[in-house]
């Protein structure tokens, strides 16, 4: 018998998750009905701006099949919805109210609720509410001056300031001054699955249920029960399968509510399903950016300073994330390089749009694209190649940690380790740079339009502070590990079993991992902001260990070895002399059981809560290489090749590290050339199917050369693992900007994405004429 | 509202009567009616292919079509695609190349893939990338769909 | 996004589906084929027809024969049916070119060829095609049957010479002549997409010239159609960049594109003059 134990991590073995997925046993939102049910259907706004006038829902009320059909009125008492982390005096006045009240401020804002026996009748009785409004004027573009948002308040709640150094005296001193006009379109995660939620009173045990929760729910109960006016101990969320979440699902929303406040009133469950069309003027949209940056340079192309002014297009109202997006904007702008002065104002502004929030790497995306496509200005203005100016300001791994006085999500940013130069060494050999930049140049002579692309940041990941999980072996041997994790597609659960089963010593798939069920741990993170693997698997880590070590305490005493002679084979403690005696975890778990007479003073159970704490937050960090081509007949891009350099610190899961990278890069290449939320002058949103918003599909997406490098383990936990859920998203509009700017000649006229062929068509043959 | 009418549906080799409206799609009826939810559905105006199924052979967005034309027709989804305890060729592959995340898309794309190789089972190259382009993916890039796919077909052929 | 409220037909001959159509058709009665363009506009109740006669269940609708020289295509031939050796020859090669076009595989074991041209949707490529090649429809209604030229039916977007009370039973292409040289480009944001713009092209050649050409230009303007200051650049010269160059120029000259958000009469243009480059650069 080989006394090697298992190694899981660092292992690319194949999901846990897979088997009910691929056999259509999976249970999403949609798939789960309960008995006597009742439907929801919600009626919106089809107006940008207004004053509430009237809404008549007789003829809906009349419809048979109907139940209910409720306005503001029926939800009276339920306050607008809160922020998550918590209240905000400044930015109450903005929230957004379950059911529109006296206006309504965008297209698809909730106005009234249908409750039917079946979907179809409830959008029947939808079609039949009438809602009269006075229309008032929109606002569009959250760079021109802000309006009034309601007497006494107008549609700049708050300006985002960070900054520090003297920038005034930066930019009298700089050799050379940089400015540019940046944008990036209005897009968002458009998860594959809409929006779902059905309320269920138990009144058996006095538990008011959420089904289809995501993301955090332990701290979506706690807002919940806030609002509901109930304790957390009657209030749980269970989440079941969720198809994908990008950041825009598992915020509060007002369906949510209302299923719940339903369900209480009817004593019938109800289930609110999101169709597509409602998705993409309800769910949470993002990126909407556009700033006026500056950056002082000396004459080798060192940064001195960088003031940069910008607009954040927040939609109609202020949801759960508060002001987080732009706040994170500012204190992460910098990237990878040292910068000695700094001054950024995010005005915080609001407009007759779908309302914003996070969508993954939400700041990053858009403060990559700004921040790059500086360096690229400052390299073409004095004449150095950008590899060089990029390198003259890195960040050097001696500095590390490298503490700037700047705050991202509530954390002071501190990156904890980092080697940008080499990872940059290293994606310049791995695409033989040299020769790329060779073979780009001959080409261009033969008159094509191709480029070379270049982008770099620090992503972040971790996001404390802290997180507990409970480690428990059956007697069967099975172990389960029960977190406050959530699973939105990323293989959350198996990277778990992965840190748990090597600490244990058992196979990974003897490990059960349970998530987004408050009724099975009281504290969860959820997951998002990358913090899932991080957070979770280190308190898994802690957790398991003591497990193992009470494991080895009871195996000592019935094997009659010391401990330190023990180690875990295969589920099963063996000596490490090879003597034949063993006794397995599942034994182990029957000896510790409550009645066992050899448990002794020991608590009864082979089981163990593990918490882990971190100060700060751990930053990967990236290198993006692209070569483009424009064709000059259409204006199309076409993207030959593409490399993806990341470090991980510590890879759990190799494979599902890539999967992220990959798709999360789908999903940039989407922003920087298909995807955009488009308006018109009167706030009609036309972007409302996925005919008009295009994601990419198997053709867009070229092939990715991803070198995954684990050079700079993270120092904020044991496991030095840093999160890869946004590291391939993050960097991708400041690569593709690059790239076809530089197919262009490299003269800066890429300023906007998403970059449309018809723009580079223009731009090519206005050069012709 | 309309007449409904009594019509059996043939989902995997098994009959389902139902009774329905005209107007309820085939996804709708043979997830909620019939009780094969692995169909999912993911925009109801046809462009995602999430809702992928095979009739008589053929893959079809059954968003599209009202299950009361479906009568009479042989319909499989995904449910269908495991022998007992053994699962299809590619369904293996999916899970060997990592081509499922969150798995929403994934029963269309199975059907999608099962039934054109059934037709052509050497496809391969551009076509076959032209097939997977059908359907819309927001979590993999498609990179290691491609590949299963890919190793699926060869598998299929080996066996066959 | 659920449909509203419909009566059911399934008709089993074509006599009956026109009965059903002479009474339901007035009153908001629509034919149901492939569905890949109807159900999605019912999907988002842009359209709520009273009535739905669903004709799959006519076998003869599905003939699809080559006649005296003339492609018979009956109501429910889907598209897939064209990319197979269904039709022979040069017209035959012409058609799986152009399929490939149309959407993905899935809405093309559905979707009819007749259903597109009913529908009339700029983008169609079969719209482009019966202008091309001067096909025939062939409507059929209680009054009796009319035979009207593509140019006559299709007046706009989505807009026909379809009556309420009207079938399309079949479309007619006139073979081309075998060693006619076709090509055909097109331009979307993705693969499958609603085209942008598309060019058609067939000429024969004689004694190295081009004559008898045909220039179809669709998704650009409101309907598909010939050119025939574009044809007129072609005809009688030999094939190669100074001509092609110069039928770019007359098109581009004479059509009339649309304005979306997303694509200017402009763009459009200068879509028309590179597709038509390409189109004749890659005839077979």
């Amino acid at each position: 018998m080989t006394l090697e134990p298992a190694v899981w991590i660092g292992a690319s073995v194949e999901r846990l998750e897979d088997l009910p997925l691929l056999t259509g046993h999976g249970r999403f939102a949609g798939d789960l009905s309960f008995p006597h049910q009742l439907h929801m259907r919600v009626v919106r706004s089809a107006y940008a701006h207004g004053r509430l006038r009237d809404i008549n829902v007789a003829a809906a009320r009349a419809l048979p099949g109907v139940i209910a059909v409720w306005t503001a009125i029926e939800v009276a008492d339920l306050p607008p919805i809160d922020f998550r982390e918590g209240p905000n005096a400044k930015l109450e006045p903005f929230r957004q109210p379950v059911l529109a009240k006296d206006h309504v401020r965008y297209v698809g804002e909730p106005v009234a609720a249908v409750f039917a026996d079946d979907a179809y009748i409830a959008e029947d009785a939808a079609e039949l509410v009438t809602v009269d409004v006075d229309e008032l004027e929109p606002i569009i573009d959250a760079s021109r001056p802000p309006g009034e948002f309601a007497p006494g308040l107008c549609t700049e709640p708050t300006v985002c300031r960070q900054g520090y150094g003297d920038i005034a005296s930066a930019f009298k001193d700089a050799a050379t001054i940089v400015e540019l006009d940046l944008a990036v379109g209005r897009h968002s995660g458009v998860p594959l699955e809409t929006r779902g939620a059905i309320g269920r009173y138990d009144a058996a045990r006095d538990v008011l249920e959420l089904h289809g929760a995501a993301k955090v729910p332990h701290r979506n109960r706690e807002l919940l029960a806030n609002m509901l006016g109930r304790s957390t101990a009657g209030i749980h969320l269970y989440e079941g399968h969720v198809g994908g979440g990008f950041g825009i699902r598992g915020e509060i929303y007002p369906e949510d509510i209302l299923v719940l406040v339903a369900t209480m009133r009817f004593g019938r469950p109800v289930k609110w399903l999101e169709d597509r069309r409602e998705h993409m003027i309800a769910a949470n949209h993002s990126r909407q950016q556009r700033h006026l940056v500056r950056a002082a340079v000396d004459a080798q192309g060192r940064l001195l300073g960088i003031d940069d002014e910008f607009f954040h297009d927040q939609g109609a109202y202020i949801r759960t994330h508060g002001t987080r997006v732009a706040d994170m904007s500012c204190g992460i702008l910098p990237g990878p390089y040292r910068l000695p002065h700094f001054r950024v104002h995010g005005h915080f502004r609001l407009t007759n749009k779908t309302p914003a929030a996070t969508y993954r790497s939400p700041g990053r995306y858009e403060t990559n694209f700004v921040r790059e496509r500086l360096m690229d200005a400052i390299a073409r203005k004095l004449g150095l190649s950008r590899i060089e100016v990029r390198r003259r300001n890195l960040i050097s791994p001696d500095e590390m940690p490298y503490q700037r006085p700047l705050v991202a999500l509530g954390d002071d940013v501190v990156f904890d380790s980092g080697d940008y130069e080499g990872l940059l060494a290293k994606a310049l050999a791995r695409c033989r740079w040299d020769q790329l930049e060779h073979d780009v140049q001959q080409r261009r002579s033969a008159g094509e339009y191709i480029g070379l692309g270049l982008a770099m940041y620090v992503e972040k990941s971790g996001l404390g502070p802290v997180d507990g999980t409970r480690v428990h072996v059956h007697t069967s041997g099975e172990v389960e590990v029960i977190t406050g994790g959530a699973s939105v597609g990323q293989g959350f659960e198996t990277v778990i079993a992965q840190v748990c089963a090597e600490t244990l010593g058992i196979h990974y798939r003897r490990v059960r991992v349970v998530h987004g069920r408050t009724d099975r741990i009281e504290y969860g993170i959820g997951a998002h902001a990358a913090r899932a693997t991080v957070m979770t698997a280190n308190a898994t880590a802690i957790a398991a260990h003591k497990v193992r070590a009470k494991a080895l305490d009871m195996a000592a005493q019935l094997l009659q070895v010391d401990a330190a002679r023990l180690i875990i084979v295969k589920g099963s403690v063996v000596r490490t002399d090879g003597a034949r005696a063993s006794i397995s975890l599942g034994d182990l778990a029957h000896h510790l059981r409550p009645g066992s007479s050899t448990r002794g003073n020991r608590d009864p159970g082979l089981a163990a809560d593990g918490w882990f704490t971190t100060a700060h937050m751990t930053y990967p960090y990236g290198v993006q290489i692209a070569v483009v081509t424009i064709d000059p007949g259409t204006g199309a891009v076409h993207i030959e090749k593409m490399l993806i350099a990341f470090d991980i610190g510590r890879a759990i899961n190799p494979m599902l590290v890539r999967g992220q990278l990959v798709g999360g890069y789908a999903q940039g290449l989407g922003g920087a050339l298909f995807e955009e939320f488009q308006y018109d002058d009167r706030g009609q949103p036309l972007s409302v199917t996925l005919a008009d918003y295009l994601i990419p599909s198997a053709h867009d997406v070229p092939e990715i050369d991803v070198l995954l490098t684990e050079d700079a383990p993270s120092t904020c936990n044991p496991l030095g693992i840093k999160g890869g859920g946004e590291g391939g998203v993050a960097g991708v509009g400041a690569v593709i900007a690059s790239a076809i700017d530089d197919a262009l000649g490299g003269t800066g006229e890429i300023t906007r994405i998403p970059i449309k062929p018809q723009i580079l068509k223009a731009i090519i043959d206005g050069r012709r004429n | 509202m309309s007449e409904r009418r009594a019509i059996t549906l043939s989902i995997n080799g098994k009959d389902h009567t139902v009774t329905v409206e005209p107007r309820r799609t085939l996804v709708d009826v043979i997830r909620d009616d019939c009780g094969q939810t692995g169909t999912h559905i993911g925009c109801e105006h046809g462009v995602c292919g999430a809702c992928t199924i095979l009739i008589d052979g053929e893959p079809v967005r059954s968003c599209l079509m009202f299950a009361v034309q479906a009568e009479g027709h042989s319909i499989r989804t995904v449910e269908g695609l495991q022998q007992g305890e053994r699962l299809h060729p590619m369904q293996e592959a999916f899970m060997r190349h990592h081509a499922l995340q969150c798995g929403f898309c994934t029963p269309g794309f199975l059907m999608l893939a099962v039934g054109v190789l059934e037709k052509r089972p050497d496809l391969d190259g551009q076509e076959l990338v032209d097939i997977i382009s059908s359907n819309l993916c927001r979590c993999t890039g498609y990179e290691n769909i491609i590949k299963a796919v890919r190793a699926a077909a060869a598998d299929m052929k080996a066996r066959a | 996004m659920k449909p509203a409220s419909f009566t059911y037909h399934a008709p089993t001959s074509v006599d009956e589906a026109v009965a059903l159509l002479a009474k339901w058709g007035p009153q908001d009665g629509r034919i149901l084929a492939g569905g890949q363009s109807l159900v999605p506009i019912m999907a988002f109740r842009m359209a709520q027809p009273a009535h739905l006669i669903d004709i799959n269940g006519i076998a003869e609708l599905s003939r699809i024969a080559v006649e005296d020289g003339v492609l018979s295509i009956g109501a429910c031939v889907r598209h897939a049916a064209f990319d197979t050796d269904a039709v022979p020859g040069t017209t035959g090669a012409l058609l799986r070119k152009v399929v490939r076009n149309i959407a993905h595989y899935p809405i093309r074991t559905r979707g009819t060829f007749c259903g597109s041209v009913a529908h009339a949707d700029p983008a169609s490529e079969w719209c482009c095609v019966m202008a091309a090649l001067d096909g025939i429809v062939v409507l059929r209604s209680h009054r009796g049957v009319r035979r009207l030229r593509a140019d006559e039916f299709c007046q706009g977007a989505m807009m026909t010479a379809l009556a309420e009370d009207e079938l399309l039973v079949a479309a007619e292409l006139p073979l081309l002549r075998e060693g006619t040289r076709t090509g055909f480009a097109e331009f979307s944001r993705r693969k499958g997409d609603f085209a942008i713009a598309m060019v058609l092209v067939a000429y024969q050649l004689r004694h190295g010239m081009m004559v008898e050409p045909r220039l179809a230009i669709g998704g650009a303007e409101s309907r598909a159609r010939r050119v025939p200051q574009a044809e007129d650049a072609l005809r009688g010269r030999t094939p190669g960049a100074a001509a092609f160059a110069d039928a770019g120029e007359a098109a581009a000259a004479v059509i009339e594109p649309m304005e979306d958000i997303n694509n200017t009469a402009a763009y459009r243009r200068s879509l028309v003059r590179t597709l038509l480059q390409r189109a004749l650069e890659g005839t077979q």
